[in-house]
């Protein structure tokens, strides 16, 4: 299969100022990549020379294997891209705005009105298409700039800080259709809030000073591997009961009643140490498996104490 | 492409009051200077009788009407084409064209030709107004397209000067500034061709009146549309090539 979108050593400089570094990643269809990083880490450049709108000071982009410096009419043709602030004229109205980006990207006359129509639906934009885009919330802008940017079903997203500005309810809807694009496209979304990056992304890409600091892969489907989980007892023992528990190496208490256990090796599993904690009679109301640490890894990363 | 561009060009200037507010301010000074050379045809109506080969409606109405327009749309242009490129800039919408499937230079074309609509109507509105002058009277038809063809070619030439302007600012207000400036400069510097000196030639090919005069008087040389041409296709290929570098410099 080959990648939607190719990056070989990417290097971006602002005067003296190195933005990125030796940046290379590839992003196949099927597959949303979340790229994490601190304000200043190179995140939206990245994004912006991706999208055509940036030339790299050195290494190689190829979208859908077309080289986009050396062909970038070509090469843009198939990419949708939703800038940190999305560009929209307020004067316009939400449906003359997206007929005019489809038509910026080639959609033909005859399909147009269904590519709007979709895109619309997708985005939850149907009841205020005749509306003023100046006169929409932000969230709802925030919706149309989306919507402007998957209008044309590029094979490849990429969305700089897509749920900004939106509210809880929105966030999930958002996030619902970026999964949802995620099956046949390729999305690249930049983000700073990390339940999003867990919630969306089949993998990851920590950017840290304008240099990848880690990559990993986030499949939903592997179980946790920290370790760790949180319970919540009605009737709390003293601390040095739960650690007498078999199989836990270790407790802490959070607040009243709730604890993080630590496991000691994996030959224990959940359901042995529920057996366990049911059997002490301390009133079991909740168990969680706590997700792998990606904010332990963030911040270590970030704040550089220590390397992974 | 380039049309969808300059349609949404069009649109916007039309969806705001800056459009039609300077249409009709203009109109309505326009209609003044015209009412003004009217009354003056009036008063001399009765000498030109006398003359012989005197100077008919074309040469006391006509021409001073499409000097005034010219004088006029000089001062409106750049509030016109201020915003065509930087407005995009600051409000980031330029992003949207750049990660489109569109060249700079259909960018760059497309918001001229949307600029050149909205001229379009101010020539319209001009001809109309000289055409009026058919119900009670004759007009020389072809000296009157000379000088429409001349004013048609001004203002392009503006046009083209406030979009290469409008591309070096982020701030619409500066990209005026310096059109009115490189504007005012062209009509101005044809003022020390009348010195005796090495340069005054240079300076006279260089100022837009010289070559706008010859095609008023219903004088069409090739040289004079070559000037014009040449203008416009140096702005548009400066503006292309400044866009250029937007992306690789911040």
């Amino acid at each position: 299969m080959d990648p939607l979108i190719k990056t070989e050593g990417l290097y971006r400089y602002y005067g003296g100022h190195c933005a990125v570094r030796d940046l290379s990643f590839e992003l196949y269809p099927g597959e949303v990549l979340g790229l994490l990083g601190p304000n200043g880490a190179g995140k939206s450049s990245t994004l912006r020379m991706l999208a055509g709108n940036l030339a790299p000071s050195a290494g190689n982009i190829w979208l859908n294997g077309v080289n986009l410096q050396a062909n970038p009419i070509q090469a843009t043709g198939g990419v949708g891209y939703l800038p940190e602030n999305p560009p929209l004229y307020p004067e316009l109205t939400v449906d003359e705005y997206l007929y005019y980006c489809a038509r910026l990207h080639r959609v033909s006359r005859g399909v147009i009105d269904e590519a709007v129509l979709t895109a619309k639906g997708h985005c939850g934009l149907d009841a205020v298409g005749q509306r003023l885009i100046g006169n929409l919330s932000k969230g709802y802008q925030q919706r149309v700039g989306i919507a402007q940017a998957i209008v044309h079903n590029p094979a490849v997203v990429i969305l700089d800080e897509p749920t900004v500005g939106l509210d809880p309810i929105q966030m999930r809807e958002i996030r619902s259709l970026i999964c949802g694009l995620g099956t046949e496209r390729g999305v690249i979304l930049s983000t700073h809030i990390l339940p999003e990056v867990q919630a969306t992304c089949s993998r990851v890409l920590i950017l840290h000073q304008g240099e990848q600091a880690y990559a990993a892969s986030l499949k939903h489907d592997v179980g946790p591997a920290s370790g760790c989980f949180l319970i919540r007892l009605a009737e709390p023992p003293e601390l040095d009961a739960l650690t007498a528990v078999q199989g836990i190496s270790y407790a802490d208490q959070l607040a009243d009643g709730h604890y993080r256990l630590y496991l000691e090796g994996a030959e224990c599993s959940a359901g042995k140490l529920i057996e366990q904690l049911v059997q002490g009679g301390w009133g079991l109301e909740e168990f969680i498996a706590e997700q792998p640490g990606l904010e332990q890894v963030f911040v270590r990363i970030t704040t550089g104490e220590q390397s992974i | 492409m380039i049309l969808t561009i300059a349609g949404r060009e069009l649109r916007s200037l039309f969806l705001s009051p800056l459009a039609w507010s300077l249409l009709a301010v203009m109109q309505f000074i326009l209609a003044w200077l015209f009412l003004v050379q009217m009354e003056s045809f009036d008063l001399l109506q009765a000498r030109l009788v006398t003359i012989e080969n005197a100077p008919g409606l074309t040469d006391l109405v006509v021409v001073p009407l499409l000097g005034n327009v010219a004088i006029v749309t000089l001062l409106l242009v750049p509030l016109l084409s201020m915003r065509l490129i930087s407005e995009e800039l600051r409000s980031g919408t330029f992003s949207l064209l750049l990660s489109a499937p569109v060249s700079i230079s259909r960018i760059v074309l497309g918001k001229y030709l949307g600029l050149l609509g909205v001229l379009g109507v101010i020539l319209l509105i001009s001809l109309l107004m000289a055409l009026s002058l058919l119900a009670g009277g004759e007009l020389d038809l072809g000296r009157l397209a000379a000088g429409l063809l001349g004013l048609g070619l001004v203002l392009a030439a503006s046009a083209a000067i406030g979009l290469y302007m409008s591309t070096l600012s982020s701030q619409p207000s500066v990209a005026a500034v310096g059109s009115y400036g490189l504007l005012l400069f062209l009509w101005s510097i044809n003022l020390a061709a009348g010195a005796e000196g090495k340069g005054s030639a240079l300076f006279a090919w260089i100022a837009m009146p010289t070559h706008f005069d010859r095609l008023l008087s219903g004088l069409v040389r090739s040289s004079d549309l070559i000037y014009f041409i040449l203008c416009i296709s140096i702005c548009l290929i400066l503006a292309v090539r400044r866009l250029d570098t937007l992306r690789t410099r911040p």
